[in-house]
């Protein structure tokens, strides 16, 4: 691990600002993620502002009957919370599928949707990477891409966003509330926090330098029948090969968004008017642009049975 | 000849100096082959700050002043000689590393010491002694939950906080109604250790040690 300097940020504001001043600083949270990519020197930063102390790690009601969910948050928290349990039941699932209760007691809310992706080549320093370092090229692409993106990659990069909460959150129409440098906060939908890899793989969000998530917000409960199904390797703590988060009332009106097979959480709300003729017709549009390898072709099936099973849970 | 606790030092020594491989590249000077000693705190200070940083181990309040890139593993193994803590991936998949902090368990490897300012942490050591043992340290024994024993300390640390969290109601991914007290089934012990991985291949005695402790037949 390369040295750095440390530092415990007392207000998000401050946090914000003192990374705004050091352009290779990064904050920590849980560290789950950071310390694995540090101690393998795929990320390198000479600074760690440590945001633990800041009072970010209450769950509130929101004016509008949604919940405010601090950044700092752990996984376990969320998944165990009462409201969530009831009202978000896909989001509990969705935690509860990843990790292991171990890295779930670290894991914070906002540090769950900025982890990196898994891809081996990521990892690997000895190959190129495109998203570690931009213009070398990507060893999936050709490589052994059986985990890989289907969906909305590119010719940079085909690495899938390695997150179920992510996913969940995105059939929920999650706000990302944030803080910048100057102090400005605003408040970022879901949708457009994560980016498709395009040529530039290596910005994998749309947060400015040194801006710091402070909560998740989620509009007030939709009811409807909520099902995360993970499909993986093994039956506990692997990532997703194809994952569905679904909201489906009993119209069999609804929303999906699937994890595992993109850059980011990935729904496109038209392919939902299609959820009462099932999940063919659902599937066909949702990766109706997909590009997949050889190897990961099956992805496409396994997503359209995927959320058949779930279809037909919900009916059930 | 060395006798076994002069080996034990030098061990501890080099261990320790281990953090500072980045220091050693760095200043290749201080390294000499010929040198029994690893580098001096002195040398290291110079290429990272050195930060302090205070909390309970097993009772006991330790203050320490670390480079800031020690993880809560290597502080507790190489800086309080907390050795009964393993390093298995020190990558956050194996849980080897696993102890208890405020009450929860988590992979001390992929956790900085420095973020762990005035917390309670529970090791192994902690939790009971060869003649006083823990209720689930004495099932490990009496289940044969373990081959080789490297990863043991870890799966009783999380056997320990697995029984606090069913009984907080943290409900797992197999639990079958979010909204109800989630059950003492196989199932849901077999779900909640998969952070514990076992290269010996221990599970059903494990999954039976920690069944005994929770009061119900595997």
């Amino acid at each position: 691990m390369r040295s750095f300097t440390y530092e415990r940020a007392r207000t998000p504001a401050e946090a914000a600002a003192s990374a705004s001043r050091r352009p290779d600083a990064k904050f920590i949270a849980g560290g789950t993620n950071l310390l694995d990519l540090m101690k393998l020197e795929i990320e390198t930063p000479a600074h760690l502002i440590d945001v633990n102390g800041l009072a970010l790690d209450k769950i509130e009601t929101t004016q509008e009957g949604g919940l405010r969910i601090g950044a700092l948050v752990r996984n376990t928290d969320l998944a165990a919370d009462g409201r969530v349990r009831r009202d978000y039941g896909v989001l509990s699932r969705a935690l509860l599928a990843g990790a292991s209760g171990q890295l779930r007691n670290m894991a914070t809310t906002a540090g769950n949707l900025l982890q990196r992706t898994r891809c081996p080549y990521f990892y690997d320093t000895n190959q190129p990477c495109n998203k570690r370092r931009p213009g070398s090229g990507c060893a999936a692409i050709g490589g052994f891409s059986r985990q890989h993106a289907v969906v909305g990659a590119s010719e940079s990069c085909i690495a899938t966003h390695p997150s179920d909460m992510a996913v969940a959150m995105r059939a929920l129409d999650a706000g990302i509330e944030t803080v910048r440098p100057d102090g400005a906060t605003r408040t970022i939908p879901i949708a457009e926090l994560h980016r498709l890899p395009g040529d530039t793989p290596h910005i994998e969000t749309t947060l400015m330098p040194g801006e710091l998530i402070t909560a998740v917000t989620l509009p007030k409960p939709v009811g409807g029948k909520q099902i995360y199904r993970k499909v993986r390797d093994r039956a506990s703590y692997a990532f997703a090969l194809v994952s569905v988060a679904a909201i489906v009332q009993r119209d069999g009106t609804g929303r999906v968004a699937l994890g595992g097979v993109a850059h980011k959480p990935w729904r496109i709300e038209a392919a939902e008017a299609q959820m009462p003729r099932g999940a063919k017709a659902v599937a066909a549009q949702l990766l109706a642009d997909a590009k997949p390898t050889r190897q990961n072709a099956f992805k496409l099936a396994l997503a359209e049975r995927t959320l058949g099973a779930v279809l037909a849970e919900a009916k059930g | 000849m060395k006798s076994p606790s002069d080996f034990e030092l030098s061990r501890r020594k080099l261990l320790a100096g281990s953090a500072a491989s980045v220091a050693l590249t760095a200043a290749p000077s201080i390294v000499n082959a010929q040198s029994p000693a690893v580098p001096s705190e002195v040398a290291i200070a110079e290429i990272s700050a050195l930060s302090k940083v205070s909390f309970t181990v097993n009772g006991t309040a330790r203050g320490l002043t670390l480079d800031p890139r020690t993880t809560l593993l290597d502080a507790l193994r190489e800086h309080l000689r907390l050795t009964g803590t393993k390093k298995g991936c020190d990558h956050g998949q194996c849980g080897a590393c696993t102890v208890i902090v405020g009450g929860r368990r988590i992979n001390s490897c992929m956790t900085l010491a420095v973020m762990h300012e005035g917390e309670r942490i529970t090791t192994i050591e902690g939790l009971g002694t060869p003649d006083n043992m823990h209720p689930m340290q004495a099932a490990f024994v009496k289940h044969d939950g373990y081959q080789c024993g490297y990863c043991t300390p870890g799966q009783i640390c999380s056997a320990v906080a697995v029984l606090d969290e069913i009984k907080a109601g943290i409900p797992s991914h197999v639990s079958a109604d979010l909204n109800a007290p989630p059950q003492l089934s196989n199932a849901e012990l077999r779900e909640r250790m998969s952070g514990n991985i076992c290269r010996c291949g221990a599970y059903s005695n494990i999954a039976e040690a920690i069944s005994e402790v929770a009061g119900r037949p595997a």
